[in-house]
């Protein structure tokens, strides 16, 4: 069966010439949708309209377009990520919009993330975090056998829960305090989980919260918003394990 | 431990340590009250007011004071650091199917709350200690030799005044919500929680919220229409 075509929907998009600059909303038409194009397809659609116009297109982020790499962001109609669960932008579709719907359509919002332009922000902040001790410190030699750690079942499976974080930024959008916790959690507990891991697990917490902190998000406030958002469906299971490494590692000091 | 309280997490424990000490204060409360329920001559309810005033809880009152305090200067820290954490606002936000609305508005709650503790110890904290309540004139009586203030009359005057009875169930019913989240959001931010737990964490949480609005609720308004 053919796809359903939407003749016509509004687009109310966040304009914002670069970070400098004071962006404002603008109202687009587009006509003729397939019900079947991706969301981004329809901003791609919006662009060469614009383009032809001769008006700068709405700049956004993507990559993949398969939902793995993380680079997507927007906040559709008040939601990130739009509004299916558990999926990136790049996995909505127009088939979730009726007939002459308004879009409403912003760059994730949030102190730590800022705007670039339009609808881009820079998430550098998530890699400097990352940077301060998101990682497993490895001396150079051999590559050891694949199996000579025995790890047990239930662990390596909820290290790989955790690890399936792409780093999108929706947690820290999608909270009500900014707050960056979904994030760090995932990537702590994904190596306090693994033995590689575990042996730095005490010094990541803490440089990973303190550089959370220093970089402006809020304070966790266990809504649960993050984990509904997420396009990974990361627990929040993994921030009780976080506040755990963490006041762990604070009390020996 | 060095900058452990004025970390994110640090705070986060701060405020769920105030908590559990506020909840702990709480079925203390709630099971004084309780004895309304079961005396109408007041006489269970004066025993339990006189029992409070042992040299233990006269200790432990000034700490709950501050606990109070605690957890009020913590929550508004929280708070301001977190709303300047978002400096642009969005203009369309849709939070309805992502978390409950007393998770997102437990200082709002905590705030409405504060306004009823006010009215609540001007009714009787100030009528205990100033010797002057809703009833007039704080008198005494005597059980089996002992002598007491008798507090139950006081109560009988608040309660049977339909505004105050009002705003007791009001009042009740706000700490419910408030701690139908906060319950179980006091063991996740001490990471004493998991998927299992979190499960049986919640389910204790609305319990005792339940409980304890029911509680507060009920006492008022059975005095209105018993007394
Ligand atoms: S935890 Fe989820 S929402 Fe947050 S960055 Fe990772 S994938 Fe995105
Ligand atoms: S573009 Fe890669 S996840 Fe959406």
């Amino acid at each position: 069966m053919a796809d359903k075509i939407l003749k016509e929907i509004t687009l109310k998009v966040w304009r914002q010439k670069d970070a400098k600059s004071k962006g404002k909303f603008e109202t687009y038409k587009i006509h003729n949708i397939s019900q079947g194009s991706s969301f981004l397809e329809m901003l791609d659609i919006l662009n060469e309209q614009l383009v032809s116009e001769g008006k700068e297109p709405v700049a956004f982020d993507h990559d993949c377009r398969e939902g793995i790499c993380g680079t997507c962001s927007l906040f559709v109609d008040g939601r990130a990520h739009g509004p299916d669960d558990d999926v990136t932008t790049c996995q909505l579709h127009m088939r979730r919009f009726d007939e002459g719907a308004t879009i409403t359509i912003e760059p994730w919002r949030c102190g730590g993330f800022p705007v670039i332009k339009d609808l881009i922000v820079n998430r550098g902040a998530y890699e400097q975090i990352l940077q301060a001790g998101g990682y497993v410190s490895v001396n150079t030699g051999g590559i050891p056998d694949g199996n000579a750690i025995p790890i047990p079942k239930p662990a390596a499976d909820e290290a790989m829960d955790a690890a399936a974080c792409i780093g999108c930024g929706a947690c820290a959008a999608t909270c009500k305090n900014s707050s960056a916790m979904l994030f760090v959690a995932a990537k702590v507990s994904q190596l306090a989980l693994l033995p590689q891991g575990k042996v730095e697990a005490a010094r990541r917490a803490k440089a990973m919260v303190a550089k959370m902190d220093e970089l402006g998000f809020g304070a966790c406030t266990n809504t649960g918003a993050c984990e509904m958002e997420c396009p990974k469906s990361i627990s929040i299971e993994h921030i009780a394990r976080l506040n755990r490494e963490f006041i762990k590692a604070k009390l020996k000091d | 431990m060095s900058n452990f309280i004025s970390s994110s997490i640090g705070k986060k424990v701060v405020m769920s340590l105030s908590g559990l000490f506020l909840v702990m204060f709480l079925c203390v409360h709630l099971g004084i009250n309780m004895l309304l329920l079961f005396d109408n001559t007041g006489k269970l309810f004066n025993l339990g007011c006189h029992f409070m005033t042992n040299p233990v809880i006269k200790v432990i009152e000034p700490i709950l004071a501050l606990g109070f305090i605690i957890h009020i200067a913590w929550a508004s820290m929280l708070t301001i650091q977190n709303r300047k954490a978002r400096p642009v606002k969005y203009a369309v936000r849709n939070q309805k199917g992502n978390c409950t609305w007393s998770s997102r508005n437990m200082y709002v709650l905590g705030a409405m709350m504060l306004v009823f503790i006010i009215i609540h110890l001007m009714n009787f904290w100030a009528a205990i200690k100033l010797g002057e309540g809703t009833a007039g004139v704080m008198e005494h009586i005597t059980y089996d030799g002992v002598t007491m203030e008798n507090v139950y009359p006081h109560v009988v005057a608040t309660f049977t005044n339909p505004i105050y009875c009002i705003l007791y169930v009001i009042g009740g019913i706000l700490l419910g919500m408030h701690l139908a989240h906060g319950f179980w959001s006091m063991f996740q931010s001490v990471g004493l929680c998991n998927n299992i737990w979190r499960k049986r964490w919640s389910c204790l949480a609305k319990l005792f919220a339940i409980v304890v609005a029911a509680g507060f609720s009920i006492i008022p308004i059975y005095m209105f229409f018993t007394c």
